[in-house]
């Protein structure tokens, strides 16, 4: 499923992307997930977790060494490849980003649409999607007049409409009380029994703790910790 | 069917709000409207020099010295050489029509440079016929102008043919400059357009950055995103296209009627032309300006789509 090879990392401003003065966020890193696997990603603030999981939903392209994804070597891959491989990933953000100007059902089914789904086939499964996660009472609305919790189920039901194979969560409990980070969880752990790849990034141990699993830790860029 | 067109109505990138697009129309309007003068006059330049260049062509001015000023064979008793040289035109197949301008005509042309008492002053004037040849535009009627001047030298030595060829060069190259220039200033008002539409794009582009880049997360192809922002543009520049072409209409057929009397031969009416003179011309418009003018706002659209599919795409390469 995942395959990181020597996987470095820098940020620039130049044309494409990278600037090769610029320091290494992600240095040297090696690691594999299997498919249906669950991985933790821990680390402090600044170890390079987000930029791990912008490598892993193909929101950049690895400055060094090789990231393969689904049998897909991103860094090799052709730009008009990478599409498809994204519609294979479901992420959750830690700031939701859902679209404000989009009901919470047209926000929902948006990678379908994304994916070609025709509208009258859509409907049937957005709307047991938006029940799933208990937004069905609120499908008409925008996503601003949500509360937190509601946001982030509704970034969750986005993220999975599509059944991905790999599913990858940036903090995913982080504007949500306990019982809203259980609830969560309880989701994350469902699409992983039914196959799904998953990979949470956090930094509430008390949340791994409670499920726990493998994890990759990251400091200073580096990979610490696998297994 | 309406499944389809909920898809394609289907706003993900909500640009309906964005700005850029509302002073699109306005832009494209004042450019369809150049575009159509543009095209308008390149049209009314290459009509009007065809029309000089036909008449400048189909006509030979010829030019009989007076008696005693060249040596002449004898003349029979009450004819003139005048009257020699115009029955030897009339008997030249390709001439139309033969008519020697009298001394009170002779002396209205003078007048402008030699002034009013032109007849008193006693020059030695040759004696002028106007000669209208039957050919075909450009030509000089299939006659063969040297043959022609050689036997006029025979009939009356010192007559001259002239065949106002050197206009006939000027006109075409005075219509074909102008023609060139409008076409010139058509292509300058495309690109006008293109780059003002770039611009626009750039700007709804810039405040939707955040949603362009989560579609790209959610796997949008470059087509999709360059597409619903072309489709805007390309309606946009539709609507302004239509705008500027109401607008431009009546002003292109209020100058084809002023500019009838110049390439018809029908009679001109005193004073300016009507309302009803101008919905009469309206049927009359060159053939080219009935296809040109209605291709205004499809190209105006192509030129939309095109420049922000351009656009956009440019945009999205700085994306992985």
């Amino acid at each position: 499923m995942i395959r990181a090879e020597g996987v470095g990392l820098h940020y620039g401003s130049s044309e494409d992307g990278a600037d090769a003065a610029a320091p290494e966020v992600l240095q040297a890193l090696s690691f594999s997930v299997p498919g249906g696997g669950w991985r933790w990603l821990l680390g402090p603030s600044g170890a390079g977790k987000s930029s791990l999981l912008r490598l892993l939903h193909v929101s950049a392209r690895p400055t060094r060494g090789r990231l393969h994804l689904m049998g897909v070597d991103v860094g090799q891959a052709r730009r008009r490849e990478l599409p498809a491989l994204r519609r294979r990933i479901g992420m959750v953000f830690q700031d939701f980003r859902l679209l404000a100007h989009l009901s919470v059902f047209d926000n929902v089914a948006l990678p379908l649409r994304l994916a070609g789904r025709p509208e009258g086939q859509l409907r049937a499964d957005v709307t047991e999607m938006l029940r799933w996660v208990g937004l069905s009472k609120v499908a008409a609305m925008r996503p601003t007049v949500l509360s937190g919790g509601e946001q982030q189920r509704a970034a969750i039901a986005r993220a999975v409409i599509v059944r991905p194979l790999l599913l990858l969560a940036d903090e995913p409990t982080g504007n949500l009380d306990d019982v809203q980070a259980e609830r969560l969880m309880v989701l994350l752990r469902e699409m992983n029994r039914l196959g799904t790849t998953v990979i949470v990034a956090t930094h509430n141990m008390a949340l791994v703790e409670r499920h726990p699993g493998e994890a990759l830790e990251l400091a200073r860029g580096r990979l610490v910790r696998d297994g | 069917m309406a499944r389809v067109i909920a898809a394609r109505r289907f706003d993900g990138l909500g640009l309906r709000h964005a700005p850029g697009w509302r002073i699109l129309p306005l832009i494209v309007a004042a450019m369809t409207f150049l575009a159509a003068l543009a095209i308008a006059g390149a049209q009314g330049a290459a009509e009007l020099g065809r029309h000089w260049q036909q008449g400048a062509a189909a006509t030979l001015t010829v030019q009989v010295p007076r008696p005693g000023t060249a040596p002449s064979p004898p003349v029979a008793a009450g004819e003139t050489r005048r009257d020699r040289v115009a029955a030897l035109l009339r008997g030249t197949p390709g001439i139309a029509a033969v008519r020697p301008l009298g001394d009170a005509e002779l002396s209205d042309l003078l007048r402008p440079w030699l002034g009013s008492s032109a007849e008193q002053l006693a020059l030695p004037l040759p004696a002028v016929i106007a000669v209208t040849v039957s050919g075909a535009t450009g030509t000089v009627g299939g006659v063969d102008l040297a043959a022609l001047a050689a036997r006029l030298e025979a009939t009356a030595p010192g007559t001259l043919v002239e065949s106002h060829g050197i206009w006939v060069r000027r006109l075409a190259l005075l219509a074909d400059s102008l023609r060139l220039c409008a076409l010139a200033a058509l292509g300058l008002v495309a690109a006008v357009a293109g780059a003002v539409i770039v611009v626009a794009t750039r700007a709804a582009l810039a405040s939707r950055r955040g949603v362009v880049e989560t579609l790209h997360g959610l796997g949008a192809t470059d087509f999709y995103v360059a597409d619903r922002f072309a489709r805007h543009a390309c309606r946009a520049a539709a609507l302004g296209g239509v705008a500027g072409l109401v607008l431009a209409v009546p002003v292109v057929v209020a100058l084809t009627a002023l500019a009838a009397p110049f390439v018809s031969p029908a009679p001109v009416e005193p004073g300016l032309p009507g309302w009803a003179e101008l919905l009469a011309t309206l049927p009359r418009l060159p053939p080219l300006l009935f296809w040109a003018l209605p291709a205004l706002p499809l190209s105006a659209a192509a030129i939309g789509y095109i420049a922000a599919q351009g656009a956009v795409r440019a945009w999205l390469r700085r994306l992985p």
